[in-house]
């Protein structure tokens, strides 16, 4: 597979969100708004690549047996680094997307990409499946966040065009469904063409 | 090819990914720690002064002992005594600062965390006319606590738990403000 396609299936053919439907927590719960969505994608894609690149290396010498304890200590330790780094520098963020920091460390997303990619291709292939998929989450989460700020807050990455409320449920938790649900139906549609 | 599953190799295996990792989280956190602490003190420094009115001097933190719990304050003299407390939200803990100037009155409160829902309970920290009745409050004539309760603030429109929670937390502060007037 060309290098552009490794990024690519990450986006469309093997979208996390829209396909292969993994990790629907964070992706429910942290999509209030545009931003939230971006920031969260682009947290998850941090801890992807780099997990991605180690686990690619360390993959040949781990014994078979232990080598789920052995990647969820390094997916742990990236999402540690990530929250400690986020912490620091942008105290803001890291309190709006709280508690899903550390709930990186349990994203099927990263340990299935380590299980189903990472231990049995090169590392610059790992890499760049880690970019794409973490793409692929990014955009997603954003697209959700963008329609359920809209909907919800009449605003989009926190500028406002429609003066009011909105409609209170797409900010809550139905609202998540209902935009994911019809958000998938359409990315199936047109991905199929 | 992956080394053999046989014990030694599987301890030797964890044993050194945990020993790599515990160091690169020991030097990472060398590094932030500073950063971190400095972040938290910016944030408490511009609450205070949100809730005070203009100070000299560096706010140093004291705790007080009221009912049985602890009570984090700032006392800035010649401003007044910032005090920080905690209630049950709709959501979870609701902490808020609350400032009190050296006449007993309210001068500022202002949201230090919370987890009410968004768009509802959340606009305790936005809504500017929910927020604004606070300040200037004189708690010893006028009751904290939402219409509904008996008591004199307006609660958020469809958010009467946590206008309630809020009232109740600037309430205890209020508590904490007179047992430290007591003291001095």
């Amino acid at each position: 597979m060309s290098k552009f396609g490794l990024i690519a299936k990450g986006i469309l053919k093997e979208n996390p969100t829209f396909v292969l439907v993994l990790g629907m927590c964070p992706t429910l719960a942290t999509t209030t708004s545009a931003m939230n969505g971006l920031e969260m994608g682009l947290a998850t894609m941090f801890v992807l690549i780099l997990s991605n690149i180690v686990i690619s290396l360390i993959a040949p010498v781990v014994p078979d047996k232990v080598h789920i304890p052995v990647y969820i200590v390094v997916i742990a330790t990236f999402v540690t680094v990530l929250q400690l780094l986020m912490q620091a520098f942008v105290p803001e963020v890291y309190e709006t997307l709280g508690l899903f920091i550390p709930l990186i460390v349990v994203n099927c997303i990263v340990l299935g990409r380590a299980e189903a990619f990472a231990n049995k291709n090169s590392v610059g292939d790992s890499a760049l499946d880690g970019i794409g998929i973490g793409i692929g989450f990014t955009l997603s989460l954003t697209v959700i966040g963008i329609v359920r700020e809209i909907l919800g807050s009449g605003s989009v990455f926190g500028w406002k065009f429609i003066a009011g409320d909105g409609i209170l449920a797409f900010v809550m938790a139905p609202g998540a469904f209902i935009v994911l649900g019809y958000l998938m139906v359409l990315f199936n549609k047109l991905a199929r063409r | 090819m992956a080394a053999k599953s046989n014990l030694k190799n599987m301890a030797l295996s964890l044993t050194l990914v945990c020993l790599v990792c515990s160091a690169i989280l020991g030097c990472v956190y060398a590094v932030t720690s500073g950063p971190i602490q400095e972040a938290e003190a910016a944030k408490t420094a511009a609450s205070i002064a949100r809730v005070l009115p203009p100070f000299q001097g560096v706010p140093e933190q004291e705790v007080v002992n009221v009912d049985g719990a602890d009570y984090k304050y700032f006392r800035m003299p010649g401003a007044g005594t910032a005090v920080i407390s905690t209630v049950g939200g709709f959501g979870g803990p609701l902490t808020l600062m609350v400032g009190f100037g050296e006449d007993g009155l309210v001068v500022n409160t202002v949201v230090l965390s919370h987890s009410e829902t968004p768009g509802l309970g959340a606009k305790c920290q936005t809504e500017a006319s929910f927020i604004d009745q606070f300040k200037g409050w004189d708690p010893a004539a006028k009751k904290l606590a939402v219409r509904k309760d008996g008591g004199e603030v307006d609660a958020i429109t469809a958010s009467t738990i946590t206008s309630r929670a809020y009232s109740a937390a600037v309430a205890n502060a209020y508590q904490v403000y007179l047992k430290l007037s007591e003291n001095e």
